[in-house]
């Protein structure tokens, strides 16, 4: 009998707490910043696309929402030429951020993408690309990885030291 | 001529006035248990999501209104309407002010005590006519809760009886100018607020409709404007109870002895309207206090129910109404020497 008074005043004071309610349009909530949102394609710091079409977002892609058609340009440099991403079927898992070896792809702390028709859900090139880093601000793959393309040869790039001629003898 | 029409304009103020209250309280329900629970609740319709009690109502009414096949449909359509007829009858007895009731009987209580008996006929009726096993479980127990409940109801309120020398509620409340009844029949007041819950079957009682073990209980297969007649009669229910808590133990119009309206009114119309006045107000305390309850108590086991009800519940109105007997004969065997 007593428990059920302290309960009832227990509840009593709780009206005089803080709401926790965040009315979410006017208050946005926090979101950290490696919040799994929308789904961008980031840029290098000089301003080229880092996604070199390698296919691995879309195989890991557990729903299959990703699809994209590699193409190298004169440099010799590959980039998609198509990239889409169906959001009405994605399910932000995050995985093709995982698998890009570039930092290409990238989730963002964005959640607010609502539409009345389901085709507006289905982002092109033009509308995932970014002009910025994203969370990688100075990464830039061609500059690490040791590829050739026009204009850097292999090893002219950071943290890379000349190919070793292997069939040569001199130290 | 002029007394008709006057009365008219009471009947239809009062079943407008408590209609529409009731559709409030769902608004004000809503709110207070959000803020009881730390929320917010319907904020979005209109000023503190006022409108939401409408949005409600529209969307009710524009479901389908589906009658099961097996169902027993004479007695399916009619169970909704016994429960808003029997809770809007007991209306009609309740004084909100000096001469403003509908109907001043001088068995007003036990007027109201018959009607709210005859609520269980709604229930039990409509867990019958259902054809579903849950309903029937609902119905049978909405039967037994509220026939047993109703026994140690009756009894709590005969010492009120006792004091006032009435059964008329007018009478009653002027008997109360001197003391509230809340003072010398606090257990009355008690017995009768759980009996009262118990009745209407509001959340610590409201295991008739006890939506873990019965899906809805008696009103599982309602939809549409059957189901909204249930829903308002439960909230007209709790309005009614609460009104006669006021009218029976905390004086009814009768303000705090400060605010006598005689002395401190200046106009005549204030003098008319603020009885009125204490009385809603007292009224929409003791509807807070019920969902408060709501918000804190746990349901109880159905036989824990049962057993509370019997065995503490009547030993104890049949004890109170003992000492306030005796009491009373004491006191005027003494004025009497």
């Amino acid at each position: 009998m007593f428990s059920l008074i302290r309960a009832i005043w227990a509840v009593f004071v709780h009206a005089f707490r803080r709401r926790e309610t965040i009315c979410y349009p006017e208050e946005k909530p926090y979101l950290a910043p490696r919040y799994r949102g929308r789904i961008i394609l980031s840029r290098d710091p000089d301003g080229g696309e880092r996604c070199v079409a390698c296919y691995l977002c879309a195989v890991v892609c557990p729903v299959a929402c990703i699809a994209l058609q590699a193409k190298e340009d004169a440099s010799g440099r590959r980039y998609p030429e198509f990239f889409r991403i169906n959001f009405s079927r994605c399910i932000f898992c995050g995985f093709c951020e995982e698998a890009c070896p570039t930092c290409a792809i990238q989730l963002t702390p964005d959640c607010e993408m609502g539409e009345f028709r389901r085709e507006n859900l289905v982002y092109e090139k033009e509308d995932l690309l970014i002009a910025g880093c994203g969370k990688y601000p100075d990464y830039n793959f061609y500059r690490v990885a040791g590829l050739a393309i026009q204009g850097k040869d292999k090893g002219q790039a950071q943290n890379e030291e000349p190919p070793v001629d292997l069939k040569s003898l001199m130290p | 001529m002029n007394q008709i029409l006057r009365h008219l304009l009471i009947i239809a103020i009062v079943l407008f006035g408590s209609l529409s209250f009731a559709g409030a309280l769902i608004w004000v329900e809503r709110r207070l248990l959000a803020l009881f629970q730390d929320r917010w609740g319907p904020n979005r319709l209109g000023p503190l999501g006022l409108f939401q009690g409408v949005a409600d109502m529209v969307k009710i009414f524009m479901k389908e209104d589906w009658i099961p096949p097996l169902a027993d449909k004479p007695v399916f359509v009619l169970a909704p309407a016994v429960i808003l007829v029997t809770v809007l009858m007991s209306f009609s007895v309740i004084a909100f002010a000096p001469g403003f009731v509908v109907a001043d009987l001088n068995v007003g209580l036990l007027f109201f005590l018959a009607m709210s008996s005859m609520g269980v006929y709604s229930v039990a009726l409509a867990g019958w006519s259902s054809n579903n096993k849950y309903s029937l479980l609902g119905g049978m127990r909405a039967a037994a809760q509220m026939l047993s409940y109703e026994v140690f109801m009756g009894l709590s309120l005969m010492g009120v009886v006792a004091l006032a020398g009435s059964f008329n509620l007018s009478e009653i409340v002027k008997a109360q100018q001197r003391m509230w009844f809340c003072i010398p029949q606090f257990p009355g007041l008690v017995i009768f607020l759980i009996a009262g819950l118990a009745e209407s079957h509001r959340l610590p009682f409201d295991l008739p409709e006890a939506e873990a073990e019965l899906v809805a209980g008696y009103h599982s297969e309602y939809s549409g404007f059957k189901f909204a007649m249930f829903f308002i009669g439960e909230y007209l229910s709790i309005t009614v109870t609460s009104a006669l808590i006021v009218t029976l133990f905390f004086g009814g119009w009768l303000g705090p002895a400060l605010f006598d309206p005689s002395r401190g009114a200046a106009s005549a119309a204030a003098s008319a309207l603020l009885p009125a006045g204490w009385f809603i107000l007292k009224t929409l305390c003791f509807i807070c206090i019920f969902i408060l309850m709501r918000a804190a108590l746990p349901r109880p086991r159905y036989d824990q129910l049962m057993a509370f009800g019997w065995k503490v519940m009547l030993p104890l109105a049949l004890l109170n109404l003992l000492a306030t007997g005796g009491i009373m004969l004491a006191v005027a065997g003494a004025g009497g020497k």
